[in-house]
């Protein structure tokens, strides 16, 4: 069995700092934030997608993953997350290939609308300044985002979701040590 | 000297990550209230623990946090709020609202304009804009998810109907992003434009009733209102007695025994930097 | 000229220096110990470690000493404490049946396995004050002492159970929610119910119990059993996968026998209300389970229409350190609302004056 690669340095003060890019992301959708640079998680968990996890993960959030045995271990051993059978009884679901589509989520209900789960995806790539058109809450004209690999048919995906809006899922997509969110509030539109 | 045997701003990890959370959802639902497991704090109920757990959950070291409470620094459930963070995080404190990363406040919004790079929590009593014309928490929940806030527009239409304007001086509710219906928390009504788009983050935390809800920046926040009666933000007609402001939201303050007052701004910080730079004009 | 007022940090240090001096007391007497608290204050620490959530006579003791006698903001101390320990899990259910009994009663049947047991009680006492308590270094000659009720004994509402005239209660093993990490959301279970009760404030218990009988909610109750003593108090360690008993707890709990009229599902018969509370607090425990049968109204399909058989408004206004927390913080400054509301009256006012006027000038012109 090999060892565990460490989570993060000073638990409390990098959680705080991967909370803060979370929210700054969450809080204007579209803008990209960096988190997670020196952790080094099994492939093939990314650096950024593994902060967000360590730092909202925990025994009260089932977790759901596609990432195989060895990001698992690492996810179970680090944020003592119980896994969950199916993606639609997750709080966190972690994707790194394709992912499920976002009506077996959770999407909460008319009075809990909170309950929607967060999806935490991994795409090839996250650039600023071009590709899709956001608009929404937390977004003062029009952010831009340019998301490389994601998946097939998300823009129309997302159009559902965010029309049962306030019932929905909330997206943070992770590339390398950035990040990126989504909240079911935003609209998106193909660049 | 940051007090030994409690964590980093005072909650513990789990504590912080199941707030966390909630913060997330609030900003993904704008204005909608999230049921959070407020603890105790050691702090009374209804003296901040609300906004203490946020501000808990969301400062860092590098974070230089302002306490107001009524627009003022040096109101003394600030102080005890300022110092309280000071005890347990260690983190740096200011009064002045252009320094700050993180303004929790009661009562009031500073005067001059919060940008992108900050957050500004509020402490929240009630965050129920409807508990007044409903107090079941389950029937209002139901109302929210329906978005019939009827009972709220009958309210204000029958203070018009009655005394030909709109009676609430604050607390005054608003719809954000056009669904759900928010309290403000008691701000005074002059104080709702200033939410509507605001370039800062703004967290609400109500601990006794543990809530936290969120507007994202640039976000619409209307007050009610009706296109006959529009909404008109009210203050003292007066002009700040220490900077000259006819601008600011002004205090009242009684003189002496025989009817003889005045009125200054209440946010303090906004005050001294207009007298300041007022005395600095004088003498150039 | 008009300065703000500044200065809040000394007034805020000096004022808690005061409150200090006055904790002691004059400094010719000798100072309260915690032991002595824990000892002959031994009520008052239930109390306190009921409402404050926590069992332990030390802490508990503590806070009444730092509390100045205040019980309320004693049980706030205890609970802003108890609130930064760390959470191992939940216990095993305690079995008060097997319950080390001090005190038992009931007052259905006259006697009854295990007997009647009365125990250190303050019922029978003639209420005049004691001078002699006043001269100090009192002697008191020991309790005489009977032989405890040896092995477990019986409870009443299981013999009426095993007649099938008392209700089952629904079991589940499922693990019961928790107040102090989940908020209350409606409808909520009878677990939780129960916890809010067990922690809510004597007063608030008392009085709404007391009004189930004065016909605010049609209550029939008997005291089928109350039983103080203590209990053992089991834990299984994940990594164990057994129970260990890890101490013991004084409880008190009481059992209220309570008429049922039945319904069409189920034939009449006698329901519970139940109470169970740290420390020895009788009053508490007979109050909570008054409170825990009228919230049962819905359940059993009674008519709803009482204050104690309105699960919102009493699990919302148990809680005396949330209520004291509010109640109090209106001497905090208010002077921004207060300013908004004079502004508004002033405008109301001038506008009613400006309308009279136009009123009467319409009549003039008229005449």
């Amino acid at each position: 069995m090999s060892a565990l690669s460490p989570g993060f340095a000073d638990p409390v003060l990098d959680a705080q700092a991967c909370f803060r890019a979370v929210l700054e992301a969450m809080s204007r959708p579209g803008r990209v934030v960096t988190a997670g640079a020196a952790l080094r998680p099994p492939a093939p968990l990314m650096p950024a997608a593994a902060a967000v996890l360590l730092t909202l993960a925990d025994a009260d959030t089932p977790l759901w993953s596609d990432a195989g045995a060895d990001a698992e271990a690492w996810l179970r051993f680090h944020c003592g997350a119980p896994f969950a059978a199916a993606p639609g009884d997750a709080a966190f679901v972690l994707v790194t290939g394709a992912p499920p589509t976002l009506e077996t989520l959770q999407a909460g209900t008319e009075e809990k609308p909170q309950h929607g789960a967060t999806l935490v995806l991994q795409v090839a790539g996250l650039e600023p300044g071009r590709g899709w058109r956001l608009t929404g809450p937390g977004i003062e004209h029009e952010h831009r985002l340019a998301v490389a690999g994601a998946p097939d048919g998300f823009i129309g995906a997302w159009a559902a979701n965010h029309a049962r809006f306030p019932r929905g899922v909330d997206v943070v997509l992770c590339a390398a040590d950035r990040l990126a969110a989504l909240p079911r509030s935003v609209a998106i539109a193909e660049g | 000297m940051i007090e030994q045997g409690y964590n980093f701003a005072y909650l513990d990890e789990a504590t912080k990550r199941m707030i966390r959370r909630a913060i997330l959802k609030a900003v993904a639902i704008p204005g909608h209230q999230i049921p959070f497991g407020a603890r105790e704090m050691p702090l009374p109920y209804g003296w901040g623990t609300g906004g203490i757990q946020v501000t808990a959950s969301i400062l860092g070291p590098a974070d230089v946090l302002k306490v107001i409470d009524q627009g003022a620094d040096d109101t003394t459930n600030a102080i005890s709020i300022r110092r309280f963070f000071t005890r347990v995080a260690g983190v740096a404190t200011t009064e002045s609202t252009a320094e700050a990363t993180i303004v929790q406040t009661r009562h009031r919004i500073p005067e001059r304009a919060l940008r992108e790079d900050q957050v500004i929590v509020y402490q929240v009593p009630q965050p129920e804009p409807l508990f007044k014309l409903e107090p079941r928490r389950a029937e209002t929940e139901r109302l929210h998810a329906l978005a019939d806030y009827g009972l709220m527009h009958v309210r204000l239409y029958e203070d018009i109907a009655r005394l030909g304007h709109i009676a609430k001086a604050y607390d005054y509710p608003v719809m954000v992003n056009g669904r759900y219906l928010m309290s403000p928390s008691p701000i005074p009504a002059f104080d709702n434009p200033k939410m509507h788009r605001m370039a800062a983050l703004q967290l609400f935390g109500a601990g006794r009733e543990k809530r936290i809800y969120a507007i994202p920046p640039y976000t619409d926040v209307r007050s009610l209102d009706f296109e006959d009666h529009p909404f008109r933000p009210i203050r003292a007609p007066h002009a700040c007695a220490l900077c000259g402001s006819t601008e600011s939201y002004l205090d009242e303050v009684v003189t002496d025994d025989a009817g003889g007052r005045m009125f200054v701004c209440s946010d303090t910080d906004y005050c001294g930097e207009r007298q300041a730079s007022a005395a600095q004009e004088a003498a150039e | 000229m008009y300065v703000a007022v500044k200065g809040g940090g000394r007034a805020i240090s000096a004022a808690h220096a005061w409150l200090d001096e006055t904790r002691r007391g004059d400094p010719a007497l000798p100072e309260l110990s915690v032991a002595q608290i824990e000892q002959q204050m031994g009520l008052a620490v239930d109390r306190v470690m009921a409402e404050g959530s926590c069992h332990d006579r030390f802490l508990a003791a503590l806070a009444i000493k730092q509390a100045k006698g205040d019980l309320i903001e004693a049980a706030f101390l205890l609970r802003a404490y108890r609130t930064t320990l760390v959470r191992f899990g939940a216990s095993e259910p305690v079995e008060t049946s097997a319950m080390r009994l001090r005190r038992r009663i009931s007052a259905t049947y006259k006697d009854l396995p295990g007997g009647q047991v009365l125990g250190p009680t303050f019922d029978y006492t003639h209420r005049l004050l004691d001078f002699a308590l006043a001269a100090e270094g009192e002697t008191r000659a020991a309790a005489p002492e009977a032989p405890a009720p040896v092995g477990a004994v019986p409870r009443v509402t299981e013999m009426l159970a095993r007649e099938g005239l008392m209700q089952r209660e629904a079991t589940d093993d499922a693990e019961p929610g928790d107040l102090t990490r989940q908020p209350l959301a409606f409808p909520a279970a009878r677990p939780v119910r129960l916890q809010n009760l067990a922690r809510g404030d004597e007063g608030f218990l008392l009085a709404l119990g007391y009004s189930t009988q004065r016909g605010y909610g049609n209550a029939h109750p008997f005291v089928g059993e109350i039983r103080v003593g203590h209990v053992s108090v089991e834990f299984t360690p994940p990594e164990l996968g057994f129970p260990i008993d890890i101490g013991d707890i004084a409880v008190t709990e009481c059992q209220m026998v309570n008429q049922f009229k039945g319904s069409r599902t189920e034939p009449a018969q006698f329901t519970r209300g139940y109470g169970l509370v740290f420390g020895h607090g009788e009053r508490r425990a007979m109050a909570m389970a008054l409170v825990d049968r009228s919230l049962r109204a819905e359940e059993l399909g009674e008519d709803a229409t009482a204050p104690a058989q309105d699960p919102e408004f009493v699990l919302y206004h148990s809680d005396n350190i949330e209520a004291t927390g509010f109640v109090e913080h209106l001497k905090l400054p208010h002077y921004v609302d207060f300013q908004s509301e004079l502004e508004n009256l002033r405008t109301i006012r001038r506008s009613a004056v400006a309308a009279e006027g136009a009123r009467a000038g319409i009549a003039e012109a008229a005449e």
